[in-house]
């Protein structure tokens, strides 16, 4: 676990930084499925971007450009909702067993 | 500076013109409400620039207040009672945040029954929420301690809400000729807000008021302790300072012939005034009585008032509040507290009196004095002024 | 109307990295409504869900200023800052345009929430409420609210032997806001982004408070499977268990309001399809419960009716008006 700050390390007046969350990794949420990405079917529609509750699918230039797997939970939304037919530019596919035993980006 | 006559509430109204806050969030309650009903007409004829919230009720005044403060804006409001007892909630809130919100607290008696006159349960009930507290005597003092509140209040050492109270009615309501500075004297004197962050700083985003789970909500608590203590020097240099500047001192509290006194009784608020009276008295009958009144009860300053009372034979403590727990006020209870290590310690016995709004005169003070001249004969824990 | 793609090029309001449940519904509304907004937003929420997931010390999911105060005030809370924003742009201290947003759950907006809500839309701060609602206080373990509909379970008022779930009917909250004379009020899902987002950005654009109510559904609390929280979002307007609608009361308005219907399924589905699908209604399943079931769909169509009606209504007005 990384270390936790002492009372006058605080930052002052009760606040918080902003994107600190991005150092916490739930990626490890996920239960041995993780949604896959086909470019070559992708229509970049970005519905997958909007929906995912996490902001894990990665765009740029208004392109999505794949999924943030330190964050993704695989909860399916994404290829759920992907409206490619007949096949589904995401497809929930399992994952390797291993498990990270690492929290945050911050662990040593 | 001008010579005028004013009630407490219209002291402390125009301390507020004065000042100029940015925002007012206020909800009307007896004997309050003339505070922020005389401010709003302040503000339909444009004499103020604040930005006046006539919120639905207390509770949304201090959340009100708590947002805006959030901006880096200078905020008021005014309340009493069941007013302040509805903001209770949010109170600790604005003291953990560190937003120096400055409230004008009109003392009245906390429900039930229901009743609309003074005594000291509403501030008192709020004593643990990390707010600065300063009780007023008169309305002089109600319009000083305002101005010296928002001074206290917003140095960056401090950043803790204060509330300035006055007694429900006796002062709130009772006419006074009163010293009132220039409006560009208080301007000059209470300078520009300067807050840490502001909440609309959209370039520099920052979270307030996150949730804490066991391993830090301890931390996030001790600086609001920090700036308490802090709170002691600055509230001694900004009341001598204004003493300098205007002519009126102050300090923790003040000592009424206490220096040479044998016999003493301490008290806040509006009482003191009364017990001058009666100390005068028993002077004159070569009884050597004295009078501390605690100006500042949040920081309770109590070291420099065991110091005070030290020496002392016997003393009573006047409570205008009962906290019901068979022992005593809780004046009497943090007197006690602060003389108890002290090598020399008077006896200390406690009335509780007045509650509700029911008078206490000078007779009845001069009484509390002639107990103390038999006070291993009297019960620690005394009723004043009630009926059996 | 924005699309996805310039949406995708705005400034995200959440990080990944908070706690919410895997499937959650409330940060796609939030994102929605946040990227819906041209100008940059501050952002004040009630205790909740969204709050507690988002903001646990020292992780904060927030990319854009966020307050939060306690559970009832988020509408006060923004009044405030709203009001200070104001005074401090009198002043010259300030002179970016902002948008304010406050988000609360059910929970915090239907219930111990809706004095102050009803105090910041009467006062006509110019901010923006938006209502999660997943229509339970899910937070603290699915007990009932305001916003629960007849025949769920939740852990207050449970599916048992002789009681068959919340048996009130729950509140129309957003009828109660437009009687608040606003100039804008709509019920949305999290299932239509399109639509969400449209009246966000509609919202937006108008100075005053509005106020608009999204569906979100709750895997923990309806129980469903997580990859469906779009899906049954999308089901609940299709079964008009959740009407989507606007109501416009823009200046020069005529009696009444502008009622639209922003979705009409092309086929009404039956309530017992989005019933269904959540365990929270598995109950009413049961064959004792049939004559449950068949006040529910009734309530559904009685309030889809009154909405039709009200709409048609609005729209004679306005046609009366336009030939005047």
């Amino acid at each position: 676990m990384n270390k936790l700050m002492g009372w006058k390390e605080l930052p002052p007046c009760d606040q918080l930084g902003a994107k600190t969350a991005e150092a916490f990794e739930t990626g490890d949420w996920r239960l041995g499925e993780k949604p896959v990405w086909h470019p070559e079917i992708c229509i970049q529609c970005l519905i997958c971007w909007i929906s995912c509750p996490d902001s894990a699918v990665n765009v740029k230039d208004s392109k999505m450009t794949g999924f943030d797997y330190k964050h993704c939970k695989g909860c399916g939304i994404c290829a759920y909702e992907c409206p490619v037919k007949p096949n589904k530019a995401i497809t929930m596919e399992k994952e390797s067993s291993f498990v990270r035993l690492r929290r945050t980006s911050e662990d040593k | 500076m001008a010579t005028a006559a004013k009630t407490g509430n219209e002291a402390m109204a125009e301390a507020m013109r004065q000042i100029n806050p940015d925002v007012v969030a206020a909800y009307p309650i007896t004997p309050a409400t003339e505070v922020v009903m005389i401010f709003a007409q302040f503000v339909a004829d444009g004499l103020v620039d604040t930005e006046y919230i006539p919120v639905e009720s207390e509770h949304s005044a201090m959340s009100a207040c708590v947002g805006a403060a959030t901006t880096g804006a200078r905020v008021m409001t005014g309340t009493s009672s069941q007013g302040l007892a509805l903001m209770y909630e949010i109170l600790p809130i604005a003291s953990a945040l560190r937003l120096p919100i400055i409230m004008c607290e009109v003392n009245r008696a906390l429900s039930a029954p229901i009743n609309i006159h003074c005594d000291h349960s509403d501030t008192m009930a709020a004593r643990d929420f990390g707010w600065l507290q300063i009780f007023s005597e008169n309305a002089q003092e109600a319009y000083d301690n305002l101005l010296q509140a928002v001074r206290i209040a917003e140095d960056p050492r401090v950043l803790l809400p204060a509330m300035v109270t006055t007694d429900g009615f006796i002062i709130s309501h009772g006419m006074e000729k009163i010293e009132i500075l220039e409006d560009a004297q208080v301007k000059e004197y209470i300078g520009e807000k300067k807050a840490p962050y502001s909440i609309l700083d959209v370039d520099k985003p920052v979270t307030i008021g996150a949730l804490d789970l066991t391993d830090y909500y301890f931390e996030h608590k001790m600086p609001v302790n920090e700036a308490m203590k802090a709170s002691k020097d600055i509230i001694l240099e900004v009341g001598r300072d204004f003493g300098k500047r205007f002519g009126r001192n102050y300090e923790f509290f003040e000592k009424y012939k206490i220096d040479d006194a044998e016999i003493a009784i301490v008290a806040l608020g509006s009482t003191c005034g009364t017990a001058k009276v009666a100390i005068d008295q028993l002077r004159e009958q070569g009884i050597k009585a004295g009078m501390l009144k605690i100006r500042v009860f949040r920081p309770f300053p109590a070291e420099e008032i065991a110091q005070a009372l030290s020496k002392l034979k016997s003393i009573a403590v006047l409570d205008r509040s009962d906290s019901f727990n068979t022992q005593g006020g809780p004046v009497f209870t943090e007197v006690c507290s602060a003389l108890y290590n002290s090598t020399s310690r008077p006896k200390i016995i406690n009335y509780i009196y007045g509650l509700g709004g029911r008078d206490i005169n000078v007779s009845q003070i001069k009484g509390v004095f002639s107990d103390l001249l038999k006070v291993e004969k009297m019960p620690i824990i005394n009723y004043l002024g009630v009926r059996q | 109307m924005a699309t996805l793609k310039e949406l995708s090029t705005r400034k995200d309001p959440l990080t990944g990295g908070h706690r919410a449940c895997s499937g959650c519904g409330f940060p796609q509304i939030v994102r929605m409504v946040c990227l819906a907004s041209k100008y940059p937003v501050v952002v004040v929420a009630a205790t909740g869900c969204l709050e507690v997931t988002t903001t646990i010390f020292p992780y904060s999911a927030w990319t854009v200023p966020f307050v939060h105060n306690a559970f009832e005030n988020a509408a006060a809370t923004l009044s405030g800052i709203e009001a200070a924003y104001h005074a401090l742009s009198k002043k010259g201290k300030i002179s970016k345009k902002i948008n304010f947003v406050a988000f609360g759950g059910d929970g915090g907006t239907y219930d111990i929430g809706l004095q102050s809500l009803s105090g910041a839309m009467e006062r006509g701060h110019d901010l923006l409420y938006v209502c999660y609602n997943n229509q339970a206080y899910m937070n603290t373990g699915v007990q009932r609210s305001g916003a629960t509909p007849t025949g769920a379970n939740t852990t207050t008022e449970p599916a048992g032997k002789i009681k068959q779930g919340k048996m009130e009917k729950r509140k129309d909250l957003t009828e109660i806001i437009v009687a608040h004379n606003i100039p804008y009020a709509a019920q949305a899902t999290v299932g239509f982004w399109a639509d969400l987002t449209r009246k966000a950005e509609k919202a937006f654009s108008i100075t005053g408070p509005k106020f608009i109510n999204v569906l979100q559904p709750c895997r923990l609390g309806w129980q469903y499977k997580p990859e469906e929280t779009m899906a049954i979002g999308r089901l609940a307007a299709e079964t008009c268990f959740w009407p989507l609608y606007e109501v416009e009361n823009l200046p020069g308005r005529q009696a009444g309001g502008k009622y639209k219907v922003t979705y009409k399924p092309k086929e009404k589905k039956p309530a017992v399809d989005f019933l269904k699908k959540q365990d929270r209604f598995r109950h009413l399943f049961k064959p004792q419960n049939a004559g449950l079931l068949e006040e529910i769909q009734k309530e559904i169509d009685l309030r889809w009716q009154e909405l039709l009606l009200k709409e048609a209504s609005s729209s004679k007005a306005l046609a009366k008006e336009e030939k005047a």
